[in-house]
C-alpha cells in the first residue's frame, strides 16, 4: 500500500513537471498559433545555465533562480529574432524553422558546453528523506519538486484566471485580432508570453535535471510528451494540460513500476522487463490515439 | 509526344532535371571511375530518401495533409524484411511484398483514425502514431531491441545481387523513376485534382459530392506503401534496421526535404533530398576550412539555414527555376 502511494506521488511529481514544460507551450499555441517544437530546447537551456550558473555562485537554489531570467531573456530573445515572423504562417512554416531552431541549440550546447552530459547534485538540504505520512518517508528533493510545482501552477491558474493579463491572455487565445482592435499592444503581449513559457520550461529543466541527466537532446524526447498532453488537454486549455500532464505522470508511472510485474504473469520475465519500458511508452500514444478519436479536439479544446 | 518534351527541355526546368536525370545515371560509372565508393553509397541514400520524400509529397505536397510521422512507414518497411530474414525468409519477392503491404495496412489503419482530426491535431497524432511504431521497434528484444538488428540481404536469385553496390544502386535508381512516374500520373488524374482541390477547400469539394475523406485516406494508403518501400530498400542498403529509422527526427528530416525541393511539384522532392544530404556532407568540410574543428559544428549553421528557408523561400528549390509547366 505504502509503495502504491509512493509510486502515485511519484506520477504527481512528473505529471506537475510535465505541466510546467506544457503550459508554455498551450499558450503558445492557443494564442500565437504557433507550433513550437523549439520549447524543449528552451527547457534544455535552463538546465545548462542552472548548471554554469550553480558553478559560478556555489548554490543551487541561486543558481537555479538566476537561470530563471536568464531563460526569459533568452525566450524573448528567440521571440524577436524568430517566430515573430512565423505567427502567421502555415503550421508547416513553422515546424520546418522550429526544426532548425532544434538542431541549432543542440549543436550550440555541443559547441559550448561539450558533448558529454553534466550533473546538478541534489543540494544537501533536500538529500535526505521526509516522512509525508506517519511511516512513509519520501525523498525531500522530489516532495519539493511537487511543492514548487505546486505552486508555481497555481501561480499560473491565479494569473490566467483573475489577472488583468491573464484576462487579456484569454480574450488573445479566443481571438487575437479582436484584442489587438481594441489597443491591447499584440506584440508586447506575444513577447511576454513567450518569455514566461520559456521561464517554465526551464524552470522545469532546472528541476528535472537532479533526477534526470543533463544531456544534449534532453528536451526533444519531453518535448513530444509535452505535446501529447496540450493536444489530450485540447490547445490553448491551461486546465486541459494540467488534468492530461496528471493523466500521463500517473499512466508513465503505472507502466514503469507495475507492467513489468504484470507482464510476468504471462511472459518470461526477462521479455517482460525488456518490453516494460516500451510499452509503458506506448501506454500514452494509445491513450491520446483514443482522446483524439473520441474527442478530435482534445478533453477541454473548443469544437470546431 | 517527342515535341512538348523537347519544348521543356528548352526550359531551365526541364534543363535541370535532365541534368539531375543524367548525372543520377552515370552516378555509379564516376564514382568507379574516380574510385570514390563513399559517395555512391550517400547516392543510393539520397535516391531512397527520394522515394519516401516523393511518397510524403502526395499527401503532404498534393492533399495538404502535414504528417508528422512518415518516418514509420520506414521502420514497418525496414522491420518486416529483417523478421522475415530473421526467420528464415531471404525470398525478395516474398519479403518486398508483405514489406510494402504491411506498410500500407498501418497506413489505412491510422489514417482512418488521423483523418477525423485537422491542423494541429493532425500533425500531433500522426506524430504519436509514428512514436508508437518506434517504441513497438524497440521493446522487439528477440529482434534487438533498441540496439537494432543485422539482417541479411534480400535475395532475388539469378536475377540481381543486392550485394553489389552499384546493381543496388541501379534497382534503387529505377524504382525512384517508377514512383516519380506514378506520382506524376496521379498529380493529372481525377483523383489527384479531387486531392488538389481538398487541400484548396475540403468543404467545397465535400459539397460538390466528393467524399473528401476516402480520397485523403486513399492517398495516404498510397503514401504509406511507397514509404515501406523505400523502408526496404533502406534495410537492404546498410543490411541493419533499428528503431533510430523510425525516430521522429527522421519524419522531421522528411518533411524539411519536401518544404527545402518544393511542396506539391513532381521533382522537388528530389531536389530537397540532393540539397538535404550535400549539405549535410559538404558543410562539415566546409566549416573545417574556416576553423581546424569547426566542421564538427556543422547543425549550428545548418539549423539557422532551415529556419531563413521556412521564413523566406517559399515553394523551395523548385520554384528557384522558373514558372513551372508540370
Amino acid at each position: 500500500m505504502d509503495y502504491i502511494f509512493i509510486q502515485i506521488l511519484n506520477g504527481v511529481q512528473l505529471g506537475l513537471l510535465m505541466f510546467l514544460l506544457a503550459a508554455g507551450l498551450t499558450l503558445t499555441f492557443g494564442i500565437m498559433d504557433l507550433v513550437n517544437l523549439a520549447h524543449g530546447s528552451l527547457y534544455m537551456m535552463g538546465a545548462y545555465l542552472a548548471w554554469t550558473f550553480i558553478g559560478w555562485t556555489d548554490s543551487f537554489v541561486l543558481g537555479a533562480l538566476l537561470s530563471l531570467p536568464a531563460t526569459f531573456l533568452l525566450g524573448v530573445a528567440v521571440e524577436a529574432v524568430v517566430m515573430r515572423r512565423l505567427y502567421a504562417r502555415d503550421h508547416l512554416d513553422q515546424v520546418l524553422a522550429t526544426f532548425g531552431l532544434i538542431l541549432f541549440f543542440n549543436e550550440l550546447v555541443r559547441a559550448v558546453w561539450g558533448p558529454a552530459g553534466k550533473s546538478i547534485a541534489v543540494p544537501a538540504f533536500l538529500g535526505q528523506t521526509v516522512e509525508i505520512l506517519p511511516g512513509i518517508p519520501y525523498p525531500a528533493y522530489r516532495f519539493a519538486i511537487i511543492v514548487a510545482g505546486g505552486v508555481v501552477a497555481l501561480l499560473l491558474a491565479w494569473l490566467v484566471a483573475r489577472t488583468r493579463m491573464g484576462m487579456v491572455i484569454r480574450a488573445g487565445a479566443s481571438n487575437r485580432r479582436m484584442i489587438g482592435a481594441l489597443g491591447v499592444d499584440i506584440e508586447l503581449l506575444f513577447s511576454l508570453v513567450f518569455g514566461l513559457g520559456a521561464v517554465f520550461a526551464g524552470l522545469a529543466g532546472v528541476m528535472a535535471a537532479p533526477i534526470a541527466s543533463v544531456k544534449i537532446g534532453m528536451g526533444d524526447d519531453i518535448l513530444i510528451l509535452a505535446f501529447v498532453i496540450i493536444v489530450i488537454g485540447g490547445i490553448g486549455s491551461i486546465k486541459g494540460a494540467f488534468v492530461a500532464a496528471m493523466m500521463v505522470g500517473q499512466i508513465d508511472i503505472f507502466g514503469r513500476t507495475f507492467l513489468p510485474d504484470l507482464l510476468k504473469t504471462f511472459l518470461s520475465p526477462a521479455a517482460a522487463s525488456g518490453a516494460a519500458p516500451a510499452l509503458s511508452q506506448m501506454l500514452i500514444y494509445i491513450v491520446m490515439a483514443g482522446v483524439l478519436v473520441w474527442r478530435p479536439t482534445g478533453l477541454f479544446g473548443q469544437r470546431q | 509526344m517527342i515535341a512538348p518534351v523537347i519544348a521543356a527541355l528548352r526550359t531551365p526546368r526541364g534543363l535541370v532535371a535532365l541534368a539531375v536525370l543524367v548525372l543520377f545515371a552515370v552516378l555509379p560509372l564516376l564514382t568507379q571511375a574516380f574510385d570514390q565508393r563513399y559517395l555512391l553509397s550517400i547516392g543510393t541514400r539520397i535516391v531512397i530518401w527520394s522515394i519516401a520524400a516523393v511518397s510524403l509529397n502526395m499527401i503532404l505536397g498534393y492533399g495538404g495533409m502535414v504528417s508528422f510521422g512518415h518516418a514509420a512507414f520506414f521502420g514497418i518497411g525496414g522491420y518486416a524484411v529483417g523478421i522475415l530474414s530473421a526467420s528464415g525468409v531471404s525470398d525478395g519477392w516474398v519479403q518486398w511484398p508483405v514489406a510494402i503491404l504491411a506498410a500500407a495496412a498501418w497506413a489505412a489503419l491510422i489514417g482512418a483514425l488521423s483523418l477525423r482530426t485537422r491542423g494541429v491535431y493532425f500533425i500531433m497524432i500522426t506524430l504519436a502514431f509514428a512514436q508508437l511504431v518506434y517504441y513497438v521497434g524497440a521493446s522487439l528484444e528477440a529482434y534487438g531491441g533498441d540496439d537494432g538488428l543485422n539482417i541479411g540481404r534480400s535475395r532475388f536469385s539469378g536475377l540481381i545481387d543486392l550485394r553489389d553496390k552499384a546493381s543496388f544502386y541501379w534497382l534503387c535508381l529505377v524504382l525512384l523513376l517508377a514512383t516519380l512516374w506514378f506520382c506524376s500520373r496521379l498529380a493529372v488524374s481525377r483523383f489527384g485534382f479531387v486531392l488538389r482541390g481538398a487541400k484548396a477547400n475540403d468543404q467545397r469539394m465535400s459539397a460538390l459530392g466528393f467524399p473528401v475523406f476516402w480520397y485523403r485516406l486513399t492517398a495516404f494508403v498510397i503514401a504509406g506503401a511507397f514509404g515501406g518501400l523505400a523502408g526496404v530498400l533502406l534495410a537492404n542498403e546498410g543490411a541493419y534496421v533499428s528503431p533510430a529509422m523510425m525516430s521522429w527526427v527522421k519524419s522531421g528530416d522528411l518533411i524539411v526535404i519536401v518544404v527545402l525541393g518544393g511542396m506539391g511539384t513532381l521533382l522537388g522532392p528530389v531536389y530537397g533530398a540532393i540539397a538535404f544530404f550535400t549539405l549535410e556532407e559538404s558543410l562539415k568540410p566546409l566549416m573545417d576550412l574556416v576553423h581546424k574543428g569547426w566542421g564538427e559544428y556543422w547543425q549550428i549553421v545548418f539549423g539557422p539555414m532551415l529556419v531563413l528557408v521556412a521564413l523566406y523561400a517559399k515553394g523551395g528549390i523548385s520554384s528557384l527555376l522558373g514558372r513551372r509547366h508540370d
